[in-house]
């Protein structure tokens, strides 16, 4: 009888490989019986100093790191960080190279999103939802190659603009495929938003109020679907976002199923921002004339010895950033990223703090938890969206 | 310049004039600088009062200056949703000066505040929980210091005889090489370095 009246918590240990956990996430529940009471996630596993390695780096080796911080959603992450050195330069990127960012941002918001819905899906069971969004996300990574050469990192923005002009017919291809992907949109969400299961494991499950999701930090559609319509694209626009129209989706509930619908009315706005992105786009040069910023073209490299002098010491040396500090951030798909960044005058960043989403949402983790079932901790967590790449930094 | 920010400086600073440092606009953004005895209050203060309502905060980070005197500075950002504002709170404090910490007022500090500790050394009081956050468990030293070496002090690798991972002093096969970019036509000063007498002529 004493053997059975005594009664112990659990601690179970969740990770860090755990094919739920996407990625490298270790977290330490104590459990009452199949509740959780408390949950402690340990990161810093994929933590690879990608801050101090950017003391070390002149600003555009700076770029590339950014793609793999939150390796979903590469561009938009760039996307902070020129935004920030071109703060601190006083330039603006030239109005063409403005909409290419804007266009290939909303690309990656879309890329991202479908991948996170598919892949929260599949951490509550649906299988085929993944399958058919990667097949979607392939033909978004054959647009990245097309413009930069790389499919995932695609280190393609620049300060002061792009890299290169998009190739010829690749508008006209995003187009296209904007006509039909509406469709594809329907066929995953008649699997996923009236399924019976999918709703009993999301619905009323990690709800959190606006309130309380303003005092954890939250941004982007975690803070959405609580109900407080907040969008840096709307409220501080950068680039070429306050030219476009569209809406912001929010939820009611702040549960698990409020962040997925959000995420999926996303993907529709991202839609409209893409056409007319393509349809407003002016001609021009994708990069800032300012030659101390952008390098010189290739043809006058092979003529002028200026140029090429100019040429060596751009891509050796860099741009020297004059003294000061910036915090600026843009709406990446999983909440506000941004950069603060302090220069000292030199051509690396004296400074580079990386903001991240992801780092935000998980400490929540414990708040949203406590005292739901083991096997919501699952759909809590990918209803987060966590990406151990900028998590851990 | 941004009007709106810079009243918004000068309304704060009139109201808690006594715990602010100073307080200004760098690259239109609204930047205050407190001490750690009124850093509390001071985030309170722009957390609560009508006309600031920053109800987020976005961000905490640390900044060293070995060459200072109080060498780290602890950065805050905060953001308004009401008002469509972000402002930044910054202290200065030594290497053994504890910062109180702002946990009770933003739960979300709470990690903030480890990164902090982890990366820097700078000492939270009354932090509900300060452990290290990032760097490996039982990892000694604080990296984004500026006199910690980017190779780290360790290297770890899988002993197959004694069969599980093993730590050892980093060896690098060639030397950290860093290059002195500083131009000397861009960067050059009036004088020679070495060439005390000149300064001292002109002050």
């Amino acid at each position: 009888m004493a053997a059975e009246t005594q009664i112990r918590n659990m601690t179970v240990n969740f990770g860090p490989q755990h094919p739920a956990a996407h990625g490298v996430l270790r977290m330490v529940m104590e459990m009452d019986g199949e509740m959780i009471e408390r949950l402690d996630p340990h990161i810093g596993l994929l933590h690879r100093g990608t801050e101090k390695l950017i003391e070390y780096k002149t600003y555009m080796q700076a770029i590339p790191y950014f793609d793999r911080l939150d390796y979903v959603s590469p561009l938009s992450l760039e996307h902070a960080f020129v935004l920030a050195a071109e703060r601190l330069l006083g330039i603006e990127a030239s109005p063409r190279g403005q909409y290419i960012r804007t266009l290939f941002s909303e690309l990656t918001r879309v890329q991202n999103h479908l991948f996170n819905i598919a892949a929260q899906a599949l951490d509550i069971g649906a299988m085929t939802p993944l399958l058919w969004a990667c097949e979607e996300r392939e033909n978004l990574m054959e647009f990245y190659e097309r413009v930069c050469g790389a499919r995932l990192h695609a280190a393609y923005y620049r300060v002061g603009g792009v890299h290169q002009d998009l190739p010829a017919g690749l508008t006209d291809d995003i187009l296209e495929w904007a006509a039909r992907f509406p469709s594809s949109i329907g066929d995953i969400e008649t699997l996923l938003s009236e399924n019976r299961i999918f709703k009993q494991r999301t619905v009323d499950i990690g709800a959190v109020s606006a309130e309380d999701a303003l005092a954890w930090g939250f941004t982007g559609p975690m803070l959405r679907a609580s109900g407080v319509p907040w969008d840096l694209r709307k409220a501080q626009p950068y680039d070429a976002y306050a030219d476009m129209d569209f809406d912001i989706p929010i939820g009611k509930h702040g549960d698990v199923y409020s962040r997925y619908m959000v995420r999926v009315l996303e993907l529709q706005q991202s839609l409209r921002i893409i056409t007319q992105a393509i349809e407003k786009m002016p001609d021009g040069p994708v990069m800032t004339e300012d030659g101390k910023v952008s390098p010189p073209r290739r043809g006058d490299m092979k003529n002028s010895m200026e140029a090429l002098i100019h040429h060596f010491k751009h891509y050796t040396e860099g741009v020297h950033v004059p003294a000061g500090e910036t915090y600026t951030a843009v709406e990446a798909p999983k909440g506000e990223f941004a950069v603060y960044l302090v220069s000292d005058g030199t051509n690396k960043p004296y400074r580079c703090k990386i903001r991240a989403p992801g780092f935000v949402h998980l400490q929540a983790m414990d708040f949203m938890c406590k005292g739901h079932m083991l096997a919501d901790a699952v759909s809590i967590l990918g209803s987060i969206d966590p990406v151990f790449g900028e998590v851990d930094r | 310049m941004n009007q709106a920010l810079e009243d918004l400086g000068d309304y704060i600073a009139g109201l808690i004039a006594d715990d602010l440092e100073e307080h200004r606009l760098i690259n239109d953004e609204l930047v205050l600088v407190t001490r750690p005895e009124s850093l509390r209050k001071v985030i309170r203060f722009l957390r609560d009062d009508s006309q600031c309502l920053f109800k987020l905060l976005v961000d905490v980070c640390g900044v060293d200056y070995p060459e200072r005197e109080r060498r780290f500075e602890v950065v805050y950002n905060l953001l308004s949703i009401s008002h469509n504002q972000r402002i930044r709170v910054k202290v200065n404090v030594a290497e053994d000066e504890p910062v109180p910490s702002v946990a009770p007022l933003y739960p979300t500090a709470n990690w903030f505040e480890r990164e902090v500790w982890d990366m820097y050394g700078v000492f939270f009081s009354e932090h509900p929980d300060l452990r290290r956050i990032l760097t490996d468990y039982g990892f000694e030293g604080h990296p984004l210091r500026k006199d910690f070496p980017l190779t780290g002090h360790v290297e770890v690798r899988y002993d197959d005889e004694q069969k599980r991972v093993v730590y050892e002093p980093v060896r690098l096969t060639q030397d950290f090489r860093s290059f002195d970019f500083l131009s000397p036509w861009e960067g050059m000063t009036r004088h020679l370095p070495g060439d005390e007498k000149a300064e001292e002529g002109e002050a």
